[in-house]
């Protein structure tokens, strides 16, 4: 199964109840995916010379001993722990060469996300506790994806929770299976992709990646799914300016969308859209199978 | 027939779960009924047995009025997937769009959609009609059995893709046939019938003779040693 959620907000007003509207979708999208959850929140840009990643440790130890090497290392603008082992790091560094110094110094670490405006979060626990442990209710932000998890095509780990990092500041989440993912994973592998699970959504993650490398827009990139990726998916992807969203050609998986004055919204089932202010008003509509929607500047 | 319904019964569902309507809908005669904040909760009026007249004030989530004998549900919004799948007999009308598989399976009654319908809409139909004031996904009638679909819109690809005895109607463009499916003459008797659908799912305005009739080349019925090569 697994539910996916995403609003993209259009007054400030729904900026600042952002994380409380997210946690309300998510709840109710918790039954479709019991495993795991995350979300990727765009909020607080920093400087143009800054970057932020979000990292996850392998407990909250490794976490506070991490801190002194990477002060040294890169530098900390920002140090902000969440839950017992996640932590968002502003560094005054690019996101690529931040990203690059922690995979090199720190290989036991997670970079679950890198960029200037997303923080990923996620992990292994029931959408309830994770929107607790990360107190969702208090976050603000332009727009967010989310995600509840039911394993079908592998481990139930905080690894293979979604969202997956697409690159910086973009991120995918998949409510499907793909039967050709293994193929898929060692073509990429081929041309330099690290595999961190053997989960199929991250090889979609990793498609989506290497497409936007080789300079196709995200709507191009999405379209190239259709012919590239066997299987059922809905995806959603969120970009520093929106999100975008794909279902395959012969619609398997569900999907609903809603617009109001002050928010667009995507979410597997309807009575996820139905705890949005003013839900009861909103234009809602199906997304048509093999057809890119897109919000925000995103080129769709 | 006339049945003597019971007072108007309302019930809001953001204070008494769909279990408990459901319960209270089996166990009750006939009467009238009218929820409130359906919010998208999933088989809210299912297995329904008696003439209940039951209007939903709101979108829906799947399986709404699944299995239905007799009632007339009408829902005043969207509905999710399925909406009266295995119904038997009785009406269900949806006031907004319907999701995916629409009356799938459905063996009697008379379903009807205001707005659009999505994909596999009256899949492996077993006698049950569909009417659709406007347009329908891929894949609609998909292995449908008996009974009728009516798009008075426009039909996705693979319209009636494997289909055997049921009868399509669709008066707009339409984006393929499926599998064994064929355009056949518009008859007066099928002209009789469609009219009575289309006024039955009060879109008597609509004239029959703007549609076209689609149905089974019945080539997929017995095995063909070369279909094997």
């Amino acid at each position: 199964m697994c539910g996916i959620a995403g609003i993209f907000a259009k007054s400030e007003a729904v900026e600042r109840q952002l994380g409380e509207l997210a946690a309300s979708m998510l709840t109710q999208l918790a039954d479709r995916g019991p495993d795991s959850a995350g979300v990727a929140f765009y909020r607080r840009p920093v400087a143009d010379d800054h970057s932020k990643l979000c990292l996850r440790f392998e407990d909250g130890g490794a976490r506070d001993q991490a801190a002194t090497a990477i002060e040294a290392g890169i530098g900390i603008v920002e140090w902000r722990p969440l839950a017992d082992r996640h932590v968002v790091l502003v560094a005054p560094v690019p996101a690529a060469a931040a990203e690059t110094w922690i995979d090199r110094e720190l290989p036991g670490v997670a970079v679950d996300s890198a960029g200037q405006v997303i923080e990923i979060y996620k992990d292994a626990v029931a959408p309830g506790e994770f929107i607790a442990r990360f107190d969702l209710g208090a976050l603000e932000g332009t727009h967010v994806l989310g995600h509840t998890r039911m394993a079908t095509e592998s481990r139930v780990t905080p690894a293979g929770s979604h969202p997956f990092s697409t690159g910086l500041d973009l991120c995918l989440v998949h409510n499907g299976s793909l039967s050709n993912h293994n193929r898929l994973r060692e073509e990429l592998r081929r041309e330099g992709t690290i595999f961190r699970t053997v989960n199929d959504s991250e090889v979609a993650a990793a498609y989506l990646t290497s497409r936007l490398r080789a300079g196709a827009s995200l709507e191009k990139a999405l379209e190239s799914c259709l012919d590239d990726l066997d299987g059922f998916y809905t995806f959603a992807v969120g970009t520093a300016d929106g999100f975008a969203v794909l279902r395959d050609p012969i619609a398997c998986k569900p999907a609903v969308m809603a617009e109001t004055d002050d928010w667009v919204a995507i979410a597997s089932e309807f009575r996820a859209l139905a705890t949005l202010p003013g839900a009861a008003d909103a234009r809602v509509w199906e997304p048509e199978p093999g057809v890119v929607y897109g919000w925000g500047r995103v080129t769709a | 027939m006339s049945v003597e319904l019971a007072a108007l019964r309302t019930v809001d569902l953001a204070d008494s779960g769909v279990s408990s309507l459901n319960g209270e809908l089996h166990a009750a005669p006939a009467g009238r009924w009218e929820v409130s904040n359906p919010a998208g909760r999933h088989a809210i009026a299912v297995g329904l047995t008696v003439p209940h007249e039951v209007v939903i004030e709101g979108h829906v989530g799947y399986y709404c009025a699944g299995m239905n004998q007799e009632a007339a549900v009408s829902v005043r919004g969207n509905c999710g997937v399925g909406v009266a799948e295995n119904m038997m007999s009785g009406t269900v009308r949806i006031e907004g769009d319907a999701s995916q598989a629409a009356g799938a399976s459905a063996h009697g009654g008379l379903i009807a959609i205001d707005g659009n319908a999505a994909a596999r809409c009256g899949i492996s139909l077993k006698g049950g009609d569909v009417v659709v004031r406007g347009s329908v996904g891929h894949a609609t009638g998909f292995m449908a059995q008996s009974g009728r679909i009516v798009v008075c819109g426009d039909a996705g690809e693979a319209l009636g893709d494997s289909i055997y005895e049921a009868r399509i109607y669709v008066r707009g463009d339409i984006g393929g046939l499926g599998a064994d499916c064929v355009a056949k003459e518009l008859r007066e008797e099928h002209r009789i019938e469609l009219g009575e659908l289309l006024e039955q799912a009060g879109l008597g305005d609509a004239d029959p003779r703007e549609f076209r009739r689609y149905g089974s080349a019945r080539r997929l019925y017995n095995f063909d040693v070369d279909d094997a090569v």
